[in-house]
């Protein structure tokens, strides 16, 4: 049989499907911006109070080489905190695997520490480290990567089908032995779950904890300096960089899960 | 020589607590190498458990259980069995042919030896030119044919099923009955199957072993007539129809003797 003859015709039937998948949000995405754009020319709604797409669009363009220097600031914090975060909570969920008291009393805590907004910590960091320092941020983002993946990682490597464990048991294979060939690999769809839902979080913390002080180079202080200046429009333009970085990062990490599971489908 | 060996055994879950279960009381059965024995009962008679402490997934409360001549817990290390369950149980991020290589791979075999065997195991399923593939890929028969592959791939003299044809539909579950006939025959596997069906435990075994709950425990061993070969014909012969009536007779007495309201619960008249 054909197979890759039958790989070739689903894929494009695939990009057709996505096509047809993209365009009512397409359509709707144009007509909402045509909407507010009518809507601040025709109640001629101050610039202060709510910017034309069409000034922002203006403003993000002029300020385009300032956005992206921004962006590169935000977004290397937030890769930093991503890569040490997610590379401590892969490391901590193994631990917790290993141990299971320890998994009994910290999962639980893991859980509700998902649940809150734990990047307001960064205004507690800014006052351990100087607000000098682009520390205070790159902790923030990894603690919150941090616990999104070992929670997410821990499940992937306890919640495995029993017949596969008392398969490997009539094997008489070794724990380590459950570990490498059920275990992680089970684990590794849900450490691409983590990373769809941490990496557009690391990205959000990154500049949301620049609102609490600290440097005035990143998306996060630009805007709120922009805001202070009156300067509305700008202020939007580093918003949609934002919007940007963020769409880049979940990219990025949908990507990433493509080119590793290549033969695998669920 | 017996290929397997129960003598006495018991299992009592949560000894001694408010929740204590006696799944089964003095239990003792030997099969031959080479015979095909069937455990029939009504859920929770105990058949899958007496089934795991063959396999020495669960150690007996009492008695002894022996696998080829040595004690489970070393048959177990020694891969003397292979195990098959309702769910064929394949790893998704396995090719077919890896699957089937995974208890090679545990024996701690060399790869060229394990693929060859992996070559030889697909074309005893009759399932060659899916080693490639991934197990979504297959139907749920021919997933289980690989689980079955797997379950034989280091030739154990002793295959343990657990309801493997449970969720299969009617036609796919008779033509797997008819191959694993044919593939314990050409590799003369002794094998102990689990199952809920009468007519299955009929036409696959040598003896029908029937069993009853609370306590579990085993009330009739029925030995079906049918001779070696068994083929489609097989399915109208009086022999076979005549071992239905036993098997389900003995299974009624174990009901009449519990009174059980809703009778034939978990067994299938099909």
């Amino acid at each position: 049989m054909s197979t890759a003859a039958r790989t070739n015709a689903s894929a494009t039937t695939r990009v057709l499907g996505r096509v047809r998948q993209a365009g009512p949000a397409l359509v709707f995405g144009i007509l909402f911006l045509a909407l507010w754009e009518s809507a601040v020319r025709g109640f001629d709604l101050k610039p202060y109070f709510l910017a034309a797409p069409s000034k922002i669009f203006e403003q993000f363009v002029k300020n385009a080489s300032r956005i992206w220097q921004a962006s590169m600031v935000s977004g290397g914090n937030a890769l930093i905190g991503l890569l040490i975060g997610t590379v401590l909570g892969v490391a901590m969920s193994f631990v917790l695997n290993r141990y299971k008291f320890l998994g009994e009393l910290i999962t639980p805590l893991a859980i509700a520490l998902n649940a809150i907004p734990i990047f307001v910590l960064v205004a507690v960091l800014n006052n351990m480290y100087s607000i000098t320092s682009e520390i205070p941020r790159r902790v923030m983002v990894t603690l919150v990567v941090y616990f999104i993946v070992l929670v997410n990682v821990a499940k992937g490597l306890t919640q495995v089908r029993s017949t596969h464990v008392e398969l490997m048991k009539s094997y008489a294979a070794s724990d380590f032995a459950i570990l490498r060939k059920v275990r992680v690999p089970n684990a590794v769809p849900f450490l691409f779950t983590a990373l769809k839902i941490a990496a557009p979080a690391s990205v959000i913390t990154a500049f949301v904890s620049e609102y609490f002080g600290g440097l005035q180079n990143g998306l996060g202080s630009r805007i709120t300096s922009n805001i202070a200046n009156a300067k509305n429009a700008a202020a939007w333009a580093y918003v949609l960089g934002a919007c940007l970085l963020g769409l880049a990062f979940y990219i990025a990490s949908i990507i990433l899960e493509g080119v590793t599971r290549r033969g695998e489908a669920k | 020589m017996s290929a397997l060996e129960v003598v006495g055994a018991s299992k009592i879950f949560n000894q001694g607590t408010t929740k204590q279960v006696d799944a089964l009381i003095d239990v003792s059965l030997t099969v031959q190498p080479g015979e095909f024995v069937s455990l029939i009962g009504p859920s929770g008679c105990g058949k899958s458990t007496l089934l795991r402490l063959i396999a020495n997934l669960l150690e007996p409360t009492s008695g002894s259980v022996s696998v080829n001549q040595k004690t489970a817990a070393q048959a177990r290390l020694d891969q003397d069995y292979g195990m098959a369950f309702q769910q064929a149980g394949l790893f998704d991020w396995r090719t077919v042919s890896k699957n089937i290589e995974l208890p090679l791979e545990l024996k701690g075999w060399e790869k060229s030896k394990r693929e060859t065997r992996a070559k030889e195991m697909l074309e005893l399923v009759k399932l060659p030119e899916f080693a490639d593939l991934y197990p979504w890929q297959l139907s749920g028969g021919m997933q289980q044919r690989i689980a079955i592959a797997r379950a034989l791939a280091s030739h154990p003299p002793l295959l343990l099923m657990d309801e493997p044809f449970g969720a299969l539909d009617e036609m796919t579950r008779e033509y797997m009955q008819g191959e694993l006939l044919r593939i314990c025959g050409e590799t003369s596997t002794t094998v102990v199957f689990v199952t809920h069906s009468i007519p299955e435990a009929v036409y696959l075994s040598n003896r029908v072993v029937v069993m009853s709950p609370r306590p579990g425990r085993i009330t009739k061993v029925i030995e079906v007539g049918l001779g070696a070969t068994r083929n489609e014909d097989t399915r109208a012969a009086d022999g076979f129809f005549k071992g239905i009536t036993s098997v389900r007779e003995a299974l009624r007495g174990t009901h009449a003797e519990h009174a059980a309201a809703n009778a034939v619960r978990g067994v299938e008249d099909r």
